[in-house]
């Protein structure tokens, strides 16, 4: 494409600013770099736009989600899996759905704030039991930046000395709720390891940031910044260096090249007045999350490349993967008319259970942990539905209400969260015949879970209905058959997207080398869930914080040196 | 509609120190400005809902407002459904829900007066107080409803749900459950010693 040579040039241009997009930006404007970012979404400051505090009664809607707010009006996340112009397509026989955070931060916005290392075992799958693949890197390497990302963020939990799911430099987790400590008590009998959470929620005061103040609201952003997402954590510091320049309403459709296979920049549409736009750059740092990234580079077609920029291995978009899911309530009649008190704590849970058996004694390869819920929330919209499950409940009139009273936050719920093994037949493309509204050819997903993940979920249903049951408590819903693949989520509704680019040292069986970078284009990069080789039983960002950062380091470090 | 303007303004101010401190001034926000904020943020109501009526019939909203209120009744403790406002609020929302959402309301309406007009000849809002209790004996209870009735059955629960959401998640409905979170509280420290107790649970263990 034409070059105007007086347009400044960049030393790095990053896209996407969630994690990956905001830790680099982060790192590399503190080394000195002139960075450009490019967002398609706006610009969103939990500080200044959260509906933290807002009571259901103040909206007619009373919480309700909608389309671009699906997990409720009040949801710190703009986005969904269903984006209006944006679509994407499935192969037949394929169930996947895909979630695409649109504004400042990404899916920064939107998580749990469940912050946790890999372990060791979690780099190195293929060596314990034959199934996907090593990453080309280890633990060690990537500890030193979880030791960073644990500073400069902030993370509470407990020092435990579990192998595989590794301490950290925690801050004092807060006290369980009490019916979290009805749930480790169970825990305890039932010999499941029950351990305080680790949540990126500040319970000290950290870097100019206030401590929690215990409203519960996480997911609404957090107008204390006291919580980790991207814009307050690290892009507000990246932008007061001076060094970071944010472009926003910016949809990144391809990287450009010259004819050497260096990339020169990117080019996106300008969504405020629908015009093409480029900007340059000496590094291209792709963070536009691993499924996007993979589409962005799908579609930087070149003859140099011409099935997709730093394709010539043919595993673009290959290898990708979910957290697998399953999720249970329970009732616990010892719960019935509680004491009211006010049990938000931090937002999210104060307890979990990381993974505690032995695969090797089971009919399923890769373990899960478990989330738990339950008590009092505020009452919104969808309140109680199916009153009439719970015992004597239902009619109409006073005992209704009485019931209503009764039964309020009676009831607790597990989420297990798992690990999935990449495959040959999950992958994404792109669509041969379908473009969104700017005109950039969509993605299609093939999508088929195997025994390991099915078998997993039976396991997650069985566990669950054993602690409710040590609780003394019921589950009104029958345990998920094998043909309703034992209530496994489908592929995309854990929103932990990974791999499509994945490291390796292997330039024929990977994307990028163990430092994130492109074989093929030496100064292009990937900073998102791209380059996880496989999934864990915990849940992504801390690593791909800690990636970033690695990665940003080795730009700096090239830099430096002249490579780059 | 509103008879609350004054209390709206306080709502507005509230949303206002909420809504407009700029990025880095958050820092500096005291503990007690967010308390200020968060007690006026609860203390009103919402913005006053259009009550100017886009899904129900008026033949239907006069249904709803029976119908509401002999699922959810005044009695000591706090006040109706309709006194919180529910056939306004399930209207609202379902003005703007799925066309499925739609015509299963519409249809649930209609089955109602079906069955009156069966039993009594005569539509819901006509039938006695009595004959319609009679109805929704038969339809409140899933597990012992005859299977003739399933469809009454379907409607009712969707529709007490729905009242349910309506109602708890007013002001009113926060007070009735005793809902006491969703506020800057700083100092939280675990369950007070009366909520363990009553579980059996304890911080020494």
């Amino acid at each position: 494409m034409s070059q105007i040579p007086q347009r400044p040039e960049f030393d790095v241009c990053i896209v996407g600013s969630g994690a990956g997009g905001g830790m680099a930006a982060y790192a590399l404007t503190k080394a000195g770099a002139n960075v450009v970012m490019l967002e398609a979404g706006p610009e969103w400051y939990s500080t200044r736009d959260s509906k933290m505090l807002v009571p259901a009664y103040a909206s007619p809607r009373r919480g309700a989600g909608s389309r671009e707010k699906p997990f409720g009006e009040f949801d710190g996340c703009i986005g969904g899996w269903d984006i209006e112009g944006e679509p994407y397509t499935t192969a037949p026989g394929t169930k996947f759905d895909w979630w695409r955070a649109r504004m400042l931060g990404g899916r920064t916005n939107h998580w749990g704030r469940i912050s946790l290392r890999f372990g060791p075992d979690d780099f190195r799958g293929k060596s314990i039991d034959g199934l996907g693949d090593d990453w080309p890197i280890g633990y060690d390497d990537i500890k030193p930046y979880y030791d960073q990302v644990d500073r400069l963020i902030g993370i509470f939990g407990s020092n435990e000395g579990l192998r595989n799911a590794p301490d950290g430099i925690f801050q004092p987790a807060p006290r369980p709720r009490c019916y979290e400590l009805m749930i480790k008590e169970a825990c305890d009998n039932l010999k499941i390891t029950c351990i305080p959470g680790r949540l990126s929620i500040l319970t000290r005061p950290l870097n100019g940031r206030m401590a929690c103040h215990y409203c519960g609201q996480c997911g609404r952003g957090c107008q204390t910044n006291s919580n980790f997402s991207s814009p307050g954590v690290l892009i507000k510091p990246a932008l007061d260096t001076g060094k970071l320049t944010l472009v926003t309403g910016a949809m990144a459709r391809e990287v450009t090249l010259d004819k050497n296979g260096i990339a020169t920049g990117v080019t996106y549409l300008r969504k405020s007045d629908g015009t093409e736009q480029h900007v340059r750059a000496r590094v291209v740092v792709l963070a536009a999350s691993a499924f996007e990234s993979a589409r962005i580079m799908l579609n930087s077609k070149s003859s140099l490349f011409p099935h997709g920029l730093a394709n010539s291995s043919g595993i673009v978009g290959k290898y990708i993967t979910d957290t697998t899911g399953a999720g249970l309530n329970g009732f616990i009649p010892k719960m019935v008319s509680r004491v009211p008190h006010n049990e938000d704590g931090s937002g999210g849970n104060h307890i979990y259970m990381p993974w505690w058996m032995d695969n090797k004694k089971l009919d399923f390869p890769r373990g899960y942990h478990i989330e738990v819920g339950g008590g009092f929330d505020p009452p919104s919209y969808g309140f109680m539905g199916g009153i009439q499950r719970y015992p004597g409940a239902g009619g109409y009139g006073k005992s209704l209400k009485d019931d209503y009273r009764r039964y309020f936050g009676a009831s607790v719920g597990f989420a297990g969260r798992g690990e999935m093994i990449p495959s040959d037949d999950c992958y994404c493309e792109l669509d041969p015949k379908v473009v969104d509204k700017f005109g950039i050819p969509v993605l299609r997903f093939h999508w088929k879970w195997s025994d390991h993940e099915y078998n997993q979920a039976k396991h997650m249903q069985e566990t669950f209905r054993s602690i409710v049951h040590e609780m003394g408590g019921e589950v009104f819903s029958p345990m998920p058959t094998k043909e309703d693949g034992y209530g496994l989520a489908s592929g995309g509704s854990i929103i932990h997207e990974l791999g499509a680019t994945r490291m390796g040292n292997d330039p024929s069986k990977s994307v990028l080398n163990r430092n994130c970078q492109a074989h093929d284009v030496k100064n292009l990069f990937v900073a998102d869930g791209g380059p996880f080789v496989s999934q864990a039983d915990k849940n992504p960002t801390w690593t791909i914080l800690a990636l970033a950062w690695r990665t940003s380091d080795y730009i700096t470090q090239q830099r430096k040196g002249g490579a780059l | 509609m509103s008879d609350d303007s004054n209390k709206g303004i306080s709502r507005r101010a509230a949303l206002k120190l909420l809504g407009a401190v700029p990025l880095t001034g958050a820092l500096h926000w005291t503990p007690d400005a967010f308390s200020r904020a968060t007690q006026m943020l609860q203390q009103d109501d919402a913005e006053a809902p259009d009550t100017k009526r886009k899904f129900f019939s008026a033949h239907e909203d006069a249904t709803v407002r029976i119908l509401v209120d002999l699922i959810i009744p005044r009695d000591d403790r706090s006040g109706s459904a309709t006194e919180a406002r529910v056939p306004e609020f399930m209207d609202y929302m379902l003005a703007e829900a799925s066309e499925r959402n739609r015509v299963e309301m519409h249809g649930g309406l209609a089955w109602l007066d079906t069955e009156c007009r069966k039993r009594f000849s005569s539509d819901f809002v006509k039938s006695t107080d009595t004959q319609r209790k009679q109805v929704l004996d038969d339809i409140s209870w899933p597990a012992r409803a005859r299977p003739e009735l399933s469809h009454g059955v379907q409607f009712f629960n969707s529709f007490r749900d729905l009242t349910a959401s309506g109602f708890f998640s007013s002001q009113m409905g926060w007070k009735d459950v005793r809902y006491i979170g969703n506020v800057f509280n700083p100092n939280w420290n675990g369950c007070p010693p009366e909520a363990l107790r009553q579980l059996g649970v304890s911080y020494d263990s």
